[in-house]
Protein backbone atom coordinates (compact mmCIF):
# COMPACT_ATOMS: atom_id res chain seq x y z
CA UNK A 1 0.00 0.00 0.00
CA UNK A 2 2.24 2.40 1.34
CA UNK A 3 4.76 1.89 -1.54
CA UNK A 4 2.14 2.27 -4.06
CA UNK A 5 1.45 5.49 -2.97
CA UNK A 6 4.66 6.55 -3.26
CA UNK A 7 4.90 5.34 -6.84
CA UNK A 8 2.96 8.80 -7.67
CA UNK A 9 4.16 12.20 -8.32
CA UNK A 10 7.17 12.33 -5.32
CA UNK A 11 8.78 15.14 -6.46
CA UNK A 12 5.64 17.26 -4.54
CA UNK A 13 6.79 19.09 -1.55
CA UNK A 14 4.66 17.95 1.71
CA UNK A 15 2.50 20.84 2.04
CA UNK A 16 1.32 20.55 -1.15
CA UNK A 17 0.82 16.93 -1.04
CA UNK A 18 -1.54 17.11 1.89
CA UNK A 19 -3.24 19.85 -0.14
CA UNK A 20 -3.93 18.23 -2.70
CA UNK A 21 -5.11 15.13 -0.85
CA UNK A 22 -7.94 17.08 1.06
CA UNK A 23 -8.85 18.15 -2.37
CA UNK A 24 -8.92 14.56 -3.46
CA UNK A 25 -10.62 13.38 -0.58
CA UNK A 26 -13.47 16.50 -0.83
CA UNK A 27 -13.90 15.32 -4.73
CA UNK A 28 -14.26 11.77 -3.64
CA UNK A 29 -16.86 12.59 -0.90
CA UNK A 30 -19.00 14.92 -3.31
CA UNK A 31 -18.39 11.52 -6.22
CA UNK A 32 -19.89 9.78 -3.25
CA UNK A 33 -22.77 11.30 -3.14
CA UNK A 34 -23.38 11.87 -6.61
CA UNK A 35 -23.28 8.23 -7.24
CA UNK A 36 -25.99 7.63 -4.23
CA UNK A 37 -28.37 10.13 -5.84
CA UNK A 38 -30.05 8.42 -8.00
CA UNK A 39 -30.89 5.96 -5.32
CA UNK A 40 -31.65 8.37 -3.01
CA UNK A 41 -34.20 9.69 -5.57
CA UNK A 42 -35.91 6.61 -6.35
CA UNK A 43 -36.21 5.11 -3.38
CA UNK A 44 -37.63 8.78 -1.36
CA UNK A 45 -40.17 9.38 -4.38
CA UNK A 46 -41.12 5.54 -4.05
CA UNK A 47 -40.99 4.12 -0.81
CA UNK A 48 -39.36 6.54 1.70
CA UNK A 49 -41.80 9.73 1.03
CA UNK A 50 -45.11 7.39 0.37
CA UNK A 51 -44.60 5.51 3.80
CA UNK A 52 -43.98 8.60 5.62
CA UNK A 53 -47.14 10.64 4.47
CA UNK A 54 -49.31 7.56 4.91
CA UNK A 55 -48.58 8.00 8.53
CA UNK A 56 -50.21 11.36 8.41
CA UNK A 57 -53.10 10.46 6.05
CA UNK A 58 -53.84 7.39 9.08
CA UNK A 59 -54.76 10.74 10.99
CA UNK A 60 -57.28 12.06 8.28
CA UNK A 61 -60.23 11.24 6.25
CA UNK A 62 -59.45 11.39 2.47
CA UNK A 63 -60.79 9.33 -0.52
CA UNK A 64 -57.10 8.99 -2.15
CA UNK A 65 -57.32 11.83 -4.34
CA UNK A 66 -58.81 15.13 -2.88
CA UNK A 67 -58.02 17.31 0.29
CA UNK A 68 -57.57 15.31 3.64
CA UNK A 69 -59.17 16.43 6.52
CA UNK A 70 -57.72 15.74 9.68
CA UNK A 71 -59.15 13.85 12.11
CA UNK A 72 -57.00 12.69 14.78
CA UNK A 73 -56.98 8.82 16.05
CA UNK A 74 -60.62 8.35 14.50
CA UNK A 75 -59.42 5.90 12.23
CA UNK A 76 -57.58 3.63 14.53
CA UNK A 77 -60.45 3.94 16.94
CA UNK A 78 -62.97 2.68 14.20
CA UNK A 79 -60.38 -0.10 13.64
CA UNK A 80 -60.78 -1.58 17.35
CA UNK A 81 -64.51 -2.11 16.79
CA UNK A 82 -64.73 -2.94 12.75
CA UNK A 83 -65.98 -6.64 12.47
CA UNK A 84 -64.09 -6.69 9.05
CA UNK A 85 -60.96 -6.02 10.22
CA UNK A 86 -60.84 -7.84 13.71
CA UNK A 87 -61.80 -10.84 11.15
CA UNK A 88 -58.92 -10.12 8.67
CA UNK A 89 -56.52 -10.17 11.41
CA UNK A 90 -58.16 -13.43 12.85
CA UNK A 91 -56.94 -14.69 9.41
CA UNK A 92 -53.66 -13.16 9.39
CA UNK A 93 -52.68 -14.67 12.95
CA UNK A 94 -54.23 -18.45 11.43
CA UNK A 95 -51.64 -17.95 8.44
CA UNK A 96 -48.82 -16.51 10.38
CA UNK A 97 -49.02 -19.99 12.37
CA UNK A 98 -49.63 -21.57 9.18
CA UNK A 99 -46.37 -20.26 7.64
CA UNK A 100 -44.32 -20.34 11.28
CA UNK A 101 -44.51 -24.01 11.10
CA UNK A 102 -45.45 -25.96 7.34
CA UNK A 103 -42.84 -24.70 5.56
CA UNK A 104 -40.57 -24.33 8.12
CA UNK A 105 -41.03 -27.99 8.92
CA UNK A 106 -40.41 -28.79 5.35
CA UNK A 107 -37.60 -26.53 4.43
CA UNK A 108 -35.80 -28.17 7.93
CA UNK A 109 -36.79 -32.06 6.66
CA UNK A 110 -35.76 -31.47 3.10
CA UNK A 111 -32.34 -29.08 3.96
CA UNK A 112 -31.23 -32.13 6.73
CA UNK A 113 -31.76 -34.80 4.38
CA UNK A 114 -29.92 -33.09 1.20
CA UNK A 115 -26.92 -32.77 3.68
CA UNK A 116 -27.05 -36.11 4.57
CA UNK A 117 -26.41 -37.72 1.01
CA UNK A 118 -23.81 -38.18 -1.34
CA UNK A 119 -25.67 -38.14 -4.73
CA UNK A 120 -27.61 -35.81 -6.54
CA UNK A 121 -27.75 -32.92 -4.44
CA UNK A 122 -27.76 -30.56 -7.09
CA UNK A 123 -30.47 -31.94 -8.74
CA UNK A 124 -33.09 -32.11 -5.45
CA UNK A 125 -31.73 -28.77 -4.63
CA UNK A 126 -32.81 -27.67 -8.26
CA UNK A 127 -36.09 -29.01 -8.65
CA UNK A 128 -37.10 -27.68 -4.68
CA UNK A 129 -36.11 -24.71 -6.46
CA UNK A 130 -38.26 -24.69 -9.35
CA UNK A 131 -41.70 -23.71 -8.02
CA UNK A 132 -40.27 -20.25 -6.15
CA UNK A 133 -39.09 -19.09 -10.21
CA UNK A 134 -42.76 -19.97 -11.08
CA UNK A 135 -45.42 -16.28 -11.72
CA UNK A 136 -47.85 -16.07 -8.59
CA UNK A 137 -50.57 -15.99 -11.33
CA UNK A 138 -49.71 -19.11 -12.98
CA UNK A 139 -49.13 -21.28 -9.75
CA UNK A 140 -52.83 -19.88 -8.82
CA UNK A 141 -53.90 -20.99 -11.96
CA UNK A 142 -52.27 -24.62 -11.26
CA UNK A 143 -53.53 -25.39 -8.19
CA UNK A 144 -56.97 -24.19 -9.44
CA UNK A 145 -57.03 -27.06 -11.56
CA UNK A 146 -55.80 -29.32 -9.59
CA UNK A 147 -58.32 -28.48 -6.83
CA UNK A 148 -61.22 -27.99 -9.21
CA UNK A 149 -64.46 -29.70 -7.29
CA UNK A 150 -65.54 -31.85 -10.05
CA UNK A 151 -62.26 -32.55 -11.89
CA UNK A 152 -59.42 -31.92 -9.46
CA UNK A 153 -57.40 -34.81 -7.35
CA UNK A 154 -59.81 -35.26 -5.28
CA UNK A 155 -62.76 -36.19 -7.48
CA UNK A 156 -59.85 -38.59 -9.35
CA UNK A 157 -59.35 -40.22 -5.52
CA UNK A 158 -63.29 -40.13 -5.70
CA UNK A 159 -63.40 -42.31 -8.67
CA UNK A 160 -60.89 -44.72 -7.36
CA UNK A 161 -63.16 -44.89 -4.47
CA UNK A 162 -61.22 -43.40 -1.53
CA UNK A 163 -63.73 -42.57 0.81
CA UNK A 164 -64.60 -38.93 2.27
CA UNK A 165 -63.36 -37.74 -1.37
CA UNK A 166 -66.99 -37.01 -2.69
CA UNK A 167 -67.54 -33.25 -3.34
CA UNK A 168 -64.27 -31.32 -2.09
CA UNK A 169 -64.47 -27.84 -2.40
CA UNK A 170 -60.92 -25.83 -1.60
CA UNK A 171 -61.41 -22.86 -2.87
CA UNK A 172 -64.95 -22.51 -3.16
CA UNK A 173 -65.79 -23.27 0.89
CA UNK A 174 -66.01 -21.25 3.89
CA UNK A 175 -63.95 -24.04 6.16
CA UNK A 176 -60.71 -24.35 3.25
CA UNK A 177 -60.57 -21.83 1.01
CA UNK A 178 -57.95 -20.13 3.67
CA UNK A 179 -55.44 -23.55 4.37
CA UNK A 180 -56.07 -23.65 0.47
CA UNK A 181 -54.27 -20.57 -0.39
CA UNK A 182 -51.62 -21.19 2.38
CA UNK A 183 -51.13 -24.53 1.03
CA UNK A 184 -50.68 -22.41 -3.11
CA UNK A 185 -48.09 -20.08 -1.24
CA UNK A 186 -46.56 -22.72 0.36
CA UNK A 187 -45.70 -24.79 -2.42
CA UNK A 188 -44.19 -21.75 -4.17
CA UNK A 189 -42.07 -21.40 -0.66
CA UNK A 190 -40.99 -24.45 0.84
CA UNK A 191 -38.52 -25.43 -1.90
CA UNK A 192 -36.26 -22.09 -1.50
CA UNK A 193 -36.11 -22.32 2.22
CA UNK A 194 -34.66 -26.17 1.40
CA UNK A 195 -32.51 -23.88 -0.44
CA UNK A 196 -31.16 -21.67 2.20
CA UNK A 197 -31.27 -23.70 5.41
CA UNK A 198 -28.70 -26.07 3.20
CA UNK A 199 -26.60 -23.64 2.54
CA UNK A 200 -26.53 -22.35 6.26
CA UNK A 201 -26.08 -26.20 7.20
CA UNK A 202 -22.80 -26.33 4.92
CA UNK A 203 -21.23 -24.15 7.10
CA UNK A 204 -21.87 -25.86 9.93
CA UNK A 205 -18.33 -27.68 12.03
CA UNK A 206 -17.92 -31.48 10.93
CA UNK A 207 -16.34 -32.28 13.86
CA UNK A 208 -19.62 -31.44 15.70
CA UNK A 209 -21.68 -34.32 13.87
CA UNK A 210 -18.66 -36.01 14.56
CA UNK A 211 -19.04 -35.60 18.09
CA UNK A 212 -22.26 -36.57 18.27
CA UNK A 213 -21.81 -40.21 16.14
CA UNK A 214 -18.99 -40.92 18.76
CA UNK A 215 -21.17 -40.26 21.70
CA UNK A 216 -23.52 -43.06 20.22
CA UNK A 217 -25.83 -40.07 19.17
CA UNK A 218 -28.35 -40.46 16.20
CA UNK A 219 -29.33 -38.54 13.31
CA UNK A 220 -32.02 -36.85 15.57
CA UNK A 221 -29.34 -35.96 18.01
CA UNK A 222 -27.40 -34.54 15.23
CA UNK A 223 -30.55 -32.95 14.20
CA UNK A 224 -31.06 -31.18 17.26
CA UNK A 225 -27.84 -30.49 19.13
CA UNK A 226 -26.18 -29.52 16.00
CA UNK A 227 -28.09 -28.73 12.68
CA UNK A 228 -30.46 -26.63 14.51
CA UNK A 229 -27.92 -24.44 17.20
CA UNK A 230 -25.65 -24.45 13.95
CA UNK A 231 -27.98 -22.81 11.72
CA UNK A 232 -30.15 -20.68 15.01
CA UNK A 233 -29.31 -17.40 13.39
CA UNK A 234 -30.80 -17.69 9.61
CA UNK A 235 -33.82 -20.07 11.14
CA UNK A 236 -34.50 -17.17 13.20
CA UNK A 237 -34.02 -14.47 10.35
CA UNK A 238 -36.37 -16.40 8.34
CA UNK A 239 -39.01 -16.95 11.02
CA UNK A 240 -38.95 -12.84 11.48
CA UNK A 241 -39.14 -12.53 8.06
CA UNK A 242 -42.38 -15.29 7.86
CA UNK A 243 -44.35 -13.08 10.42
CA UNK A 244 -43.69 -9.56 8.93
CA UNK A 245 -44.39 -10.69 5.27
CA UNK A 246 -47.50 -12.70 6.79
CA UNK A 247 -48.74 -9.66 8.00
CA UNK A 248 -49.64 -7.72 4.87
CA UNK A 249 -50.08 -11.08 2.73
CA UNK A 250 -51.95 -9.83 -0.42
CA UNK A 251 -50.64 -11.82 -3.88
CA UNK A 252 -52.25 -15.04 -3.69
CA UNK A 253 -55.35 -14.05 -2.01
CA UNK A 254 -55.84 -11.61 -4.37
CA UNK A 255 -55.77 -14.09 -6.96
CA UNK A 256 -57.32 -16.97 -6.01
CA UNK A 257 -60.06 -15.75 -3.45
CA UNK A 258 -60.08 -11.75 -3.30
CA UNK A 259 -61.21 -12.46 0.45
CA UNK A 260 -63.91 -14.65 -0.24
CA UNK A 261 -66.00 -16.55 0.14
CA UNK A 262 -68.23 -14.88 1.98
CA UNK A 263 -64.98 -13.00 3.61
CA UNK A 264 -63.70 -16.30 5.33
CA UNK A 265 -59.95 -15.79 3.35
CA UNK A 266 -60.15 -11.85 3.65
CA UNK A 267 -56.68 -10.63 5.11
CA UNK A 268 -55.63 -6.95 6.26
CA UNK A 269 -53.69 -6.78 3.04
CA UNK A 270 -56.29 -7.35 0.86
CA UNK A 271 -59.14 -5.33 2.96
CA UNK A 272 -56.15 -2.50 2.72
CA UNK A 273 -56.27 -2.07 -1.03
CA UNK A 274 -60.62 -2.87 -1.38
CA UNK A 275 -60.57 -0.14 1.12
CA UNK A 276 -58.53 2.50 -0.45
CA UNK A 277 -59.23 1.12 -4.25
CA UNK A 278 -62.62 0.26 -4.08
CA UNK A 279 -64.69 2.38 -1.38
CA UNK A 280 -61.94 5.33 -1.87
CA UNK A 281 -61.50 5.63 2.02
CA UNK A 282 -57.91 6.20 1.66
CA UNK A 283 -57.37 7.33 5.18
CA UNK A 284 -58.96 4.52 6.86
CA UNK A 285 -56.91 2.33 4.82
CA UNK A 286 -53.43 3.74 5.72
CA UNK A 287 -54.95 3.59 9.34
CA UNK A 288 -54.49 -0.29 8.14
CA UNK A 289 -50.95 -0.26 7.03
CA UNK A 290 -49.89 1.88 9.94
CA UNK A 291 -51.33 -0.79 11.97
CA UNK A 292 -49.50 -3.56 10.58
CA UNK A 293 -46.23 -1.67 10.25
CA UNK A 294 -46.18 -0.61 13.51
CA UNK A 295 -46.58 -3.92 14.88
CA UNK A 296 -43.95 -5.84 12.71
CA UNK A 297 -41.71 -2.48 14.36
CA UNK A 298 -42.53 -3.94 17.44
CA UNK A 299 -41.18 -7.41 16.63
CA UNK A 300 -38.15 -6.63 14.67
CA UNK A 301 -37.14 -4.30 18.04
CA UNK A 302 -37.95 -7.11 20.17
CA UNK A 303 -35.59 -9.42 17.84
CA UNK A 304 -32.98 -6.89 18.39
CA UNK A 305 -33.34 -6.30 22.16
CA UNK A 306 -32.67 -10.31 22.63
CA UNK A 307 -29.72 -9.59 20.21
CA UNK A 308 -28.41 -7.02 22.57
CA UNK A 309 -28.38 -9.24 25.46
CA UNK A 310 -26.15 -11.60 24.27
CA UNK A 311 -28.71 -13.97 22.36
CA UNK A 312 -27.06 -15.57 19.89
CA UNK A 313 -29.51 -14.97 16.70
CA UNK B 1 -11.24 -39.55 11.69
CA UNK B 2 -12.86 -41.89 9.45
CA UNK B 3 -10.12 -44.57 10.13
CA UNK B 4 -12.30 -44.97 13.91
CA UNK B 5 -15.23 -47.25 13.19
CA UNK B 6 -18.38 -46.01 14.47
CA UNK B 7 -19.07 -47.81 18.23
CA UNK B 8 -22.85 -49.25 16.51
CA UNK B 9 -21.36 -52.93 14.56
CA UNK B 10 -23.09 -53.53 11.61
CA UNK B 11 -23.55 -49.67 10.91
CA UNK B 12 -22.12 -49.89 7.64
CA UNK B 13 -25.73 -52.03 6.14
CA UNK B 14 -27.58 -49.77 9.04
CA UNK B 15 -26.40 -46.48 6.79
CA UNK B 16 -27.61 -47.80 3.86
CA UNK B 17 -30.98 -48.39 4.31
CA UNK B 18 -30.96 -45.26 6.15
CA UNK B 19 -29.54 -43.86 2.52
CA UNK B 20 -32.40 -45.52 1.02
CA UNK B 21 -35.06 -44.08 3.85
CA UNK B 22 -33.52 -40.49 3.32
CA UNK B 23 -33.77 -40.68 -0.74
CA UNK B 24 -37.06 -42.15 -0.80
CA UNK B 25 -38.14 -39.35 1.17
CA UNK B 26 -36.39 -36.67 -0.79
CA UNK B 27 -38.22 -38.37 -3.98
CA UNK B 28 -41.57 -37.64 -2.26
CA UNK B 29 -40.75 -34.04 -1.50
CA UNK B 30 -39.50 -33.50 -5.26
CA UNK B 31 -42.50 -34.67 -6.35
CA UNK B 32 -44.71 -31.92 -4.29
CA UNK B 33 -42.63 -29.64 -5.95
CA UNK B 34 -42.81 -30.86 -9.49
CA UNK B 35 -45.80 -32.98 -10.16
CA UNK B 36 -48.21 -30.08 -10.23
CA UNK B 37 -46.21 -28.44 -12.70
CA UNK B 38 -46.24 -31.89 -14.72
CA UNK B 39 -49.65 -31.37 -14.51
CA UNK B 40 -49.91 -28.32 -15.69
CA UNK B 41 -47.91 -29.60 -19.04
CA UNK B 42 -49.95 -32.67 -19.76
CA UNK B 43 -53.40 -30.34 -19.51
CA UNK B 44 -51.62 -27.74 -22.10
CA UNK B 45 -51.53 -31.00 -24.30
CA UNK B 46 -54.87 -31.86 -23.94
CA UNK B 47 -58.06 -31.31 -26.32
CA UNK B 48 -61.36 -29.91 -23.82
CA UNK B 49 -62.70 -34.00 -25.54
CA UNK B 50 -59.46 -35.61 -23.46
CA UNK B 51 -59.59 -33.37 -20.72
CA UNK B 52 -63.21 -34.24 -20.15
CA UNK B 53 -62.14 -37.88 -19.93
CA UNK B 54 -58.88 -37.92 -18.30
CA UNK B 55 -58.30 -34.49 -16.36
CA UNK B 56 -55.01 -34.85 -14.43
CA UNK B 57 -52.84 -37.89 -16.16
CA UNK B 58 -50.54 -37.77 -18.95
CA UNK B 59 -52.28 -37.08 -22.31
CA UNK B 60 -52.91 -39.75 -25.06
CA UNK B 61 -53.03 -37.59 -27.62
CA UNK B 62 -50.64 -34.48 -27.33
CA UNK B 63 -51.95 -31.90 -29.37
CA UNK B 64 -50.27 -28.33 -29.28
CA UNK B 65 -52.98 -26.59 -30.62
CA UNK B 66 -54.19 -24.91 -27.38
CA UNK B 67 -50.84 -23.27 -27.60
CA UNK B 68 -51.93 -21.26 -31.14
CA UNK B 69 -55.28 -20.13 -29.59
CA UNK B 70 -54.45 -19.21 -26.38
CA UNK B 71 -51.02 -16.85 -27.84
CA UNK B 72 -53.52 -15.71 -30.76
CA UNK B 73 -56.27 -15.23 -28.00
CA UNK B 74 -54.76 -13.95 -25.33
CA UNK B 75 -52.82 -11.01 -27.38
CA UNK B 76 -49.32 -12.40 -26.13
CA UNK B 77 -47.37 -10.97 -28.61
CA UNK B 78 -48.65 -7.69 -26.87
CA UNK B 79 -48.24 -8.64 -23.13
CA UNK B 80 -44.68 -10.29 -23.79
CA UNK B 81 -43.60 -7.88 -25.39
CA UNK B 82 -44.79 -5.73 -22.70
CA UNK B 83 -42.97 -7.79 -20.04
CA UNK B 84 -39.83 -8.06 -21.83
CA UNK B 85 -39.70 -3.59 -21.91
CA UNK B 86 -40.30 -3.83 -18.20
CA UNK B 87 -38.25 -6.40 -17.18
CA UNK B 88 -35.21 -5.40 -19.47
CA UNK B 89 -35.20 -1.37 -18.35
CA UNK B 90 -35.52 -2.73 -14.68
CA UNK B 91 -32.89 -5.34 -14.84
CA UNK B 92 -30.84 -2.42 -16.57
CA UNK B 93 -32.09 0.48 -14.46
CA UNK B 94 -31.51 -1.32 -11.19
CA UNK B 95 -28.09 -2.68 -12.25
CA UNK B 96 -26.95 1.15 -12.48
CA UNK B 97 -28.43 2.52 -9.66
CA UNK B 98 -27.70 -0.09 -7.34
CA UNK B 99 -23.98 -0.53 -9.11
CA UNK B 100 -23.69 3.30 -8.48
CA UNK B 101 -25.01 2.89 -4.71
CA UNK B 102 -22.61 0.22 -3.96
CA UNK B 103 -19.61 1.58 -5.59
CA UNK B 104 -20.32 4.64 -2.84
CA UNK B 105 -21.20 2.66 -0.09
CA UNK B 106 -18.43 0.12 -0.52
CA UNK B 107 -15.73 2.29 -1.62
CA UNK B 108 -16.19 6.61 -1.02
CA UNK B 109 -16.73 6.57 2.42
CA UNK B 110 -19.66 8.66 2.32
CA UNK B 111 -21.03 10.10 5.80
CA UNK B 112 -24.14 8.78 6.89
CA UNK B 113 -23.50 5.52 4.74
CA UNK B 114 -24.23 3.14 7.45
CA UNK B 115 -26.99 4.69 8.76
CA UNK B 116 -27.97 4.47 4.96
CA UNK B 117 -26.69 0.49 4.91
CA UNK B 118 -29.21 0.20 8.46
CA UNK B 119 -31.82 2.03 6.41
CA UNK B 120 -31.65 -0.62 3.54
CA UNK B 121 -32.06 -3.50 5.92
CA UNK B 122 -34.87 -2.06 7.58
CA UNK B 123 -35.99 -0.93 3.99
CA UNK B 124 -36.82 -4.16 2.68
CA UNK B 125 -39.18 -5.13 5.08
CA UNK B 126 -41.48 -2.16 4.41
CA UNK B 127 -44.64 -3.53 3.04
CA UNK B 128 -45.87 -1.94 -0.01
CA UNK B 129 -49.21 -1.53 1.41
CA UNK B 130 -47.88 0.91 3.35
CA UNK B 131 -47.06 3.47 0.56
CA UNK B 132 -49.37 2.14 -2.37
CA UNK B 133 -52.01 4.87 -1.53
CA UNK B 134 -50.14 7.86 -1.32
CA UNK B 135 -47.81 6.75 -4.53
CA UNK B 136 -51.06 5.74 -6.33
CA UNK B 137 -52.43 9.34 -5.55
CA UNK B 138 -49.09 10.77 -6.70
CA UNK B 139 -48.49 8.91 -10.23
CA UNK B 140 -51.83 10.37 -10.49
CA UNK B 141 -50.75 13.80 -9.98
CA UNK B 142 -47.46 13.03 -11.91
CA UNK B 143 -49.79 11.51 -14.45
CA UNK B 144 -47.88 8.09 -14.82
CA UNK B 145 -50.43 6.08 -14.07
CA UNK B 146 -50.97 3.56 -16.87
CA UNK B 147 -47.36 4.70 -18.40
CA UNK B 148 -44.75 1.99 -18.87
CA UNK B 149 -41.94 4.12 -17.48
CA UNK B 150 -44.31 4.57 -14.22
CA UNK B 151 -44.41 1.52 -13.43
CA UNK B 152 -40.47 0.97 -14.23
CA UNK B 153 -39.67 3.73 -11.68
CA UNK B 154 -41.81 1.80 -9.18
CA UNK B 155 -39.82 -1.28 -9.98
CA UNK B 156 -36.36 0.51 -10.07
CA UNK B 157 -37.56 1.64 -6.65
CA UNK B 158 -38.61 -1.51 -4.75
CA UNK B 159 -35.64 -4.13 -6.47
CA UNK B 160 -32.24 -1.96 -5.81
CA UNK B 161 -32.37 -2.15 -2.13
CA UNK B 162 -31.79 -5.51 -1.74
CA UNK B 163 -29.69 -5.22 -4.94
CA UNK B 164 -27.37 -2.29 -3.37
CA UNK B 165 -26.89 -4.41 -0.43
CA UNK B 166 -25.61 -7.33 -2.60
CA UNK B 167 -23.80 -5.64 -4.53
CA UNK B 168 -22.19 -3.94 -1.89
CA UNK B 169 -21.14 -7.20 -0.41
CA UNK B 170 -19.71 -8.21 -3.63
CA UNK B 171 -17.63 -5.38 -4.05
CA UNK B 172 -16.07 -5.30 -0.54
CA UNK B 173 -14.50 -8.97 -1.56
CA UNK B 174 -13.14 -7.23 -4.36
CA UNK B 175 -9.08 -6.26 -3.72
CA UNK B 176 -8.73 -2.62 -4.02
CA UNK B 177 -5.23 -2.32 -5.43
CA UNK B 178 -6.07 -2.10 -8.74
CA UNK B 179 -8.44 0.80 -7.93
CA UNK B 180 -5.84 2.73 -5.60
CA UNK B 181 -3.08 2.60 -8.37
CA UNK B 182 -5.45 3.79 -11.02
CA UNK B 183 -5.95 6.94 -8.56
CA UNK B 184 -2.36 7.69 -7.49
CA UNK B 185 -2.08 7.64 -11.40
CA UNK B 186 -4.60 10.64 -11.89
CA UNK B 187 -7.58 8.81 -13.04
CA UNK B 188 -10.89 10.66 -11.42
CA UNK B 189 -13.79 9.04 -9.63
CA UNK B 190 -15.61 8.28 -12.35
CA UNK B 191 -12.74 6.64 -14.57
CA UNK B 192 -11.88 4.50 -12.24
CA UNK B 193 -15.15 3.25 -11.62
CA UNK B 194 -15.75 2.38 -15.26
CA UNK B 195 -11.88 1.36 -16.14
CA UNK B 196 -11.34 -1.01 -13.23
CA UNK B 197 -14.63 -1.55 -11.04
CA UNK B 198 -16.91 -2.58 -13.31
CA UNK B 199 -15.23 -5.33 -15.29
CA UNK B 200 -14.16 -6.89 -11.64
CA UNK B 201 -18.04 -6.16 -10.31
CA UNK B 202 -19.50 -7.97 -13.59
CA UNK B 203 -20.43 -11.16 -12.26
CA UNK B 204 -21.98 -9.70 -9.57
CA UNK B 205 -24.21 -7.36 -11.89
CA UNK B 206 -25.18 -10.34 -13.88
CA UNK B 207 -26.78 -12.25 -10.46
CA UNK B 208 -28.67 -8.69 -9.94
CA UNK B 209 -29.64 -8.30 -13.60
CA UNK B 210 -31.04 -11.66 -13.78
CA UNK B 211 -33.16 -11.93 -10.08
CA UNK B 212 -34.27 -8.43 -11.16
CA UNK B 213 -35.48 -9.34 -14.44
CA UNK B 214 -37.25 -12.85 -12.85
CA UNK B 215 -39.13 -10.50 -10.46
CA UNK B 216 -40.23 -7.78 -12.43
CA UNK B 217 -41.40 -10.52 -15.35
CA UNK B 218 -43.61 -12.23 -11.89
CA UNK B 219 -44.47 -9.33 -10.53
CA UNK B 220 -48.47 -8.46 -9.73
CA UNK B 221 -49.27 -6.18 -7.26
CA UNK B 222 -47.65 -2.94 -8.55
CA UNK B 223 -48.30 -4.17 -12.10
CA UNK B 224 -52.34 -4.83 -11.69
CA UNK B 225 -52.49 -1.40 -9.57
CA UNK B 226 -50.80 0.38 -11.57
CA UNK B 227 -51.47 -0.50 -15.40
CA UNK B 228 -54.71 -0.10 -16.80
CA UNK B 229 -54.94 -0.49 -20.78
CA UNK B 230 -54.73 -3.55 -22.43
CA UNK B 231 -52.13 -2.27 -24.60
CA UNK B 232 -49.62 -2.15 -21.93
CA UNK B 233 -50.56 -5.02 -19.30
CA UNK B 234 -47.62 -7.15 -18.63
CA UNK B 235 -48.16 -10.95 -18.78
CA UNK B 236 -49.16 -12.03 -15.59
CA UNK B 237 -51.65 -9.44 -15.82
CA UNK B 238 -53.39 -10.25 -19.24
CA UNK B 239 -53.22 -13.80 -18.02
CA UNK B 240 -55.40 -12.99 -15.32
CA UNK B 241 -57.38 -11.67 -17.62
CA UNK B 242 -57.51 -14.87 -19.92
CA UNK B 243 -57.98 -16.66 -17.16
CA UNK B 244 -61.14 -15.01 -16.07
CA UNK B 245 -62.61 -15.55 -19.98
CA UNK B 246 -61.75 -18.90 -20.40
CA UNK B 247 -62.65 -20.14 -16.69
CA UNK B 248 -62.79 -23.96 -17.12
CA UNK B 249 -61.01 -24.46 -20.60
CA UNK B 250 -58.16 -26.13 -18.74
CA UNK B 251 -56.26 -27.03 -21.45
CA UNK B 252 -56.30 -23.59 -23.22
CA UNK B 253 -55.38 -21.84 -19.90
CA UNK B 254 -52.17 -24.58 -19.00
CA UNK B 255 -50.73 -23.37 -22.08
CA UNK B 256 -51.57 -19.86 -21.57
CA UNK B 257 -49.73 -20.12 -18.35
CA UNK B 258 -46.75 -22.40 -19.69
CA UNK B 259 -46.85 -19.20 -22.69
CA UNK B 260 -46.28 -16.57 -19.35
CA UNK B 261 -43.74 -18.92 -17.17
CA UNK B 262 -41.36 -20.41 -20.00
CA UNK B 263 -39.12 -17.46 -20.53
CA UNK B 264 -38.63 -17.13 -17.22
CA UNK B 265 -37.74 -20.86 -17.09
CA UNK B 266 -35.30 -21.20 -19.55
CA UNK B 267 -33.25 -18.75 -18.50
CA UNK B 268 -33.45 -19.74 -14.71
CA UNK B 269 -32.79 -23.02 -15.83
CA UNK B 270 -29.65 -21.85 -18.31
CA UNK B 271 -28.21 -19.66 -15.14
CA UNK B 272 -29.27 -21.59 -12.42
CA UNK B 273 -26.34 -21.13 -10.21
CA UNK B 274 -26.07 -17.61 -10.43
CA UNK B 275 -30.37 -17.17 -9.88
CA UNK B 276 -29.97 -19.32 -6.63
CA UNK B 277 -26.90 -17.59 -5.14
CA UNK B 278 -28.78 -14.18 -5.74
CA UNK B 279 -32.26 -15.17 -4.72
CA UNK B 280 -31.61 -16.62 -1.56
CA UNK B 281 -28.57 -14.34 -0.49
CA UNK B 282 -30.81 -12.10 1.24
CA UNK B 283 -31.77 -14.94 2.87
CA UNK B 284 -28.72 -15.99 4.77
CA UNK B 285 -27.71 -14.70 8.22
CA UNK B 286 -24.62 -15.42 10.34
Amino acid sequence: MASMLQSGPVAMPSARVTETRRRRLRSRHLAGWLCLLPFLAVNFIVILGPSLSTFYYSLTDWNGIGPATYIGLQNFRDLTHDHNFVEAFRHVIIWTCFFLTVPIAMGLLGSFLLSQITRGQMLFRLLYFIPYTIASVVNASMWKNIFDTRRGIFAQLDNLGVPGMDNISIFGSTRNALWGVAWVDNWHWWGFLVVVFLAAMQSVDQELYDAVKLDGGGRWREFRDVTIPGILPTLVFILLLTIIASLLVFDYIYIITQGGPAGSTEMVGTLLYKTAFEMFEAGYAAAMGVTMTLLSVLIMLGYRTLQRRGWEV
Amino acid sequence: MSAIMPPRTGSAKKRSTEQYIFYAALLVLAFIAVAPLAVLVFNSLKTSVEFGRNPLGIPTNPQFGNFREAWNRGDYQISIRNSLIYSLATALGVCVISGLAAYSLSRLNVRGGNLLIAYLFMGITIPPQLYVIPLFSLWVRFDLIDSRIGLIIIYWAIFSPFATLLLRSYMLSLPRELEDASRVDGANELQTLLRIVLPLALPGLMVVALVSFLMSWNEFFFAITFIQSDALKPVTISFLAFQGRFDTNWGLTSAAGIIVILPVMLLFLLLQRRFISGLTAGALKG
